[in-house]
């Protein structure tokens, strides 16, 4: 059976003001995220990919409200996220998790582990008080933590367990769906394989949703079914991860993955290297973001903004190179 | 903690502060040390064709808590011309032993505790240890014959100054007799080489640069004074992928373009495969296994290195699971006798409860330190469970 949509996003915006003078009057936009829709399905998991400043993490808090979003629609569950208010907001948040990318600076060093996991719990009203401890317990046991570092602090903790924690306390509030925010770039290859797994396991335990943002793309590739190519807040390209990795259409998306380095030293890849930096998001290029590092630019791509199109059965594209091919074939 | 143990533990405490005053002494004294006559310093190397040999070294930090060996009897070579890439996870003393290179650790709680860096130095036709040479010679050689890239391009270079001062400081302090204008023509040459020929760049301050363009300066920094050996220490892993495929094509054409030595410290097995000729995995403060690329890639035979490629996620190879390597690093402070890794591994033979396994060789060029490998011994019977 087709499951259902758990996330839906339709053409969020989230526009940073620039405030500059004396009178810190508005002088412009950083458009960290301009005009971005996707879905993600029940218990699937949804890769975001991009370099830095393209506005993934920008894309993650917004879902959760953390920071404002300008415009657009976001469903969760059903319930449109943008139109409820703050203060009623609380009681969906159970649903709705976080996990950050640094585990070093995300939990509060004074607290001892049982209580970072336990403090929304108590606060939720999800447990009656007398199974509180053994709530606490059983969640840390799924994911791997000991028994005994309950009355722990933080800094006791490598970077592999603490991250554990960090997943422990989005799990205690029991979500459906859990945004992680870059969790395993911090850490060493050996324990990102560790946390990689983790999350697998959990995920098919409790038929968890992800929305999992990194800028690694073999991690990406790894737990995703769902992938979405950002660049400078726009969506690239996306669609399931088979037919983005085996057939990647926009030539960002072409120069990205030729760009991983391979742990092989025969392999001597044909690089497609990309010219000069990002533009700011303050300022961006007409037309196609992408047009100014593109190597098939064309005069329509530095004039008119491309529309994300279905090229293949659910794997969507940005690009005029396609639209070309289309109306041709008809 | 009874009382009893507590008062244990502050003796213990103490002898290690009584310990380790002793060796700052000692570092303090020959920090001052004025004069040193060249034959103490003075070596010979075991392959003239070798830019630099480490021999047995070992860099301690001696701290309240007790001592951390950081890098515990670590030798390996690195040839002219070539690309040595160093690979670990996070304290295995991979930066630790790039530092010992340059002299450049905290003291007086870093030391060098032992061994030796044997330098090659061709300007002097002379082979030098880099451990007892005297601070004042020393200062010629850094950013001069052996120079440095660092992780941060956004914390490596000053924010007060401009690029262009920053780049012919450097310079100048190498070639006191220099004209300025021809200081200014070999920054701009050098800035040139690493790719940027935008001449505005020589009066911008690093905060309006992006950070690939950073790393850019902060390379050609490095090469101003045309050096016999580039040590890059993580020179990628603080930039995007499309950034990171710029500058590691820049690195490999510059390798050419000089004539260097590289020696690439880094945790991406990616990185690695695609740069080095020979590849060095050190765990825990030691080199476990040291081969030329294609040996190590190809024919991994240590049970961490075999781990290390399996746990990473590969393009377009799909695994249900990913290998994880359980367990931790362990403790860098009272490390275990026996094989570091024993703990972790999962192809664990009675010998390794015995001492720390010696680098047994393969072949001339692939060494490998585990007990799998001992007599002749190809590690299938106990390997790959």
């Amino acid at each position: 059976m087709e499951e259902k949509n758990i996330v839906e996003v339709k053409n969020l915006k989230k526009y940073f003001p620039i405030k500059s003078g004396v009178l810190q009057r508005t002088t412009g936009y950083v458009r960290a995220v301009d005009g971005v829709s996707f879905s993600i399905k029940k218990g699937q998991t949804f890769g975001l990919v991009g370099e830095s400043g393209c506005g993934k993490t920008t894309i993650g808090r917004s879902i959760l409200r953390l920071t404002e979003p300008t415009s657009g629609e976001i469903n969760i569950n059903g319930v449109d996220i943008m139109k409820v208010k703050k203060k009623d907001l609380r009681p969906l948040r159970p649903k709705m998790q976080m996990i950050f990318q640094d585990p070093f600076s995300s939990l509060d060093p004074r607290m001892p582990v049982g209580e970072i996991i336990g403090e929304a719990v108590k606060e939720h009203n999800l447990v009656p008080k007398s199974e509180y401890r053994d709530y606490v317990l059983s969640i840390m046991k799924d994911c791997g933590l000991r028994p005994y570092y309950i009355d722990r602090y933080p800094h006791e903790f490598s970077g592999g367990q603490r991250q554990r924690i960090c997943i422990a306390r989005a799990l205690a509030l029991n979500p459906d769906v859990i945004i992680a925010d870059e969790p395993v770039s911090a850490l060493d290859v050996s324990i990102q394989a560790q946390i990689i797994n983790l999350m697998k396991d959990l995920q098919e335990k409790r038929k968890l949703t992800y929305l999992f943002i990194s800028h690694d793309l073999s991690v990406v590739e790894h737990i995703s079914d769902v992938v979405g190519v950002m660049y400078l807040g726009t969506m690239m390209e996306n669609g399931p991860k088979e037919s983005i990795f085996k057939n990647p259409l926009h030539p960002y998306t072409q120069a990205l993955f030729s760009a991983v380095p391979i742990a092989d030293p025969d392999v001597k890849m044909n690089r497609i290297l990309l010219q000069g930096d990002i533009p700011s998001p303050s300022n961006p290029p007409s037309g196609c973001k992408f047009h100014t590092r593109c190597s098939k630019c064309m005069d329509i791509c530095k004039t008119e903004v491309p529309t994300l199109q279905e090229y293949e059965p659910g794997h969507c594209v940005a690009c005029h190179l396609y639209n070309k091919k289309k109306t041709e074939n008809k | 903690m009874s009382r009893e143990e507590k008062k244990e533990q502050r003796a213990k405490l103490r002898e290690i502060k009584k310990f380790n005053n002793k060796k700052y002494k000692e570092y303090n004294k020959m920090m001052k040390q004025k004069n040193v006559p060249e034959s103490e310093y003075l070596t010979t190397m075991k392959n003239p064709d070798n830019i630099l040999e480490f021999d047995n070294l070992r860099t301690y930090f001696y701290t309240d808590t007790g001592t951390v060996k950081s890098v515990d009897g670590v030798t390996f070579e690195i040839p002219r011309g070539k690309t040595i890439g160093v690979v670990g996870e996070s304290g295995c003393g991979k930066s630790v032993t790039s530092l010992s290179v340059m002299r450049l650790l905290q003291g007086p709680q870093g030391q060098i505790a032992g061994g030796a860096i044997r330098y090659n130095q061709e300007s002097k036709n002379r082979a030098i240890d880099l451990t007892k040479i005297p601070v004042k010679e020393m200062e010629h050689i850094r950013g001069n014959e052996i120079s440095m890239i660092f992780q941060e391009p956004m914390t490596t270079l000053n924010p007060v100054f401009t690029i262009g001062a920053q780049l012919s400081e450097c310079i100048k302090l190498h070639n006191p007799n220099m004209a300025e204008e021809d200081v200014k023509n070999r920054a701009l040459e050098v800035l040139k080489l690493v790719g940027i020929v935008r001449e505005g760049i020589y009066d911008n301050y690093p905060h309006e640069l992006s950070g690939g363009m950073r790393q850019r300066v902060v390379i050609a920094m490095s090469l101003a004074c045309d050096p016999q050996l580039i040590i890059a220490d993580e020179p990628t892993t603080a930039l995007d992928v499309t950034i990171q495929a710029q500058i590691l094509d820049l690195l490999r054409d510059l390798k050419e373009k000089i004539n260097a030595s590289i020696m690439l410290i880094t945790h991406d097995l990616g990185v690695v495969a695609e740069m080095a000729d020979y590849v060095v995995v050190m765990y825990a403060g030691r080199v476990v296994e040291q081969g030329t690329a294609d040996e190590i890639f190809h024919d991994p035979k240590h049970p961490y290195t075999i781990g290390l490629m399996k746990s990473k996620p590969m393009i377009n190879e799909r695994v249900e699971r990913l290998y994880s390597i359980p367990g931790n690093v362990p403790n860098p402070i009272n490390l275990p006798p026996h094989c570091y890794f024993k703990n972790r591994c999962e192809s664990c033979v009675e010998k390794c409860e015995g001492a720390y396994p010696e680098l047994i060789e393969v072949t001339p060029t692939h060494k490998v330190s585990c007990h799998l490998y001992e007599n002749g011994n190809s590690g299938k019977t106990g390997g790959n469970k």
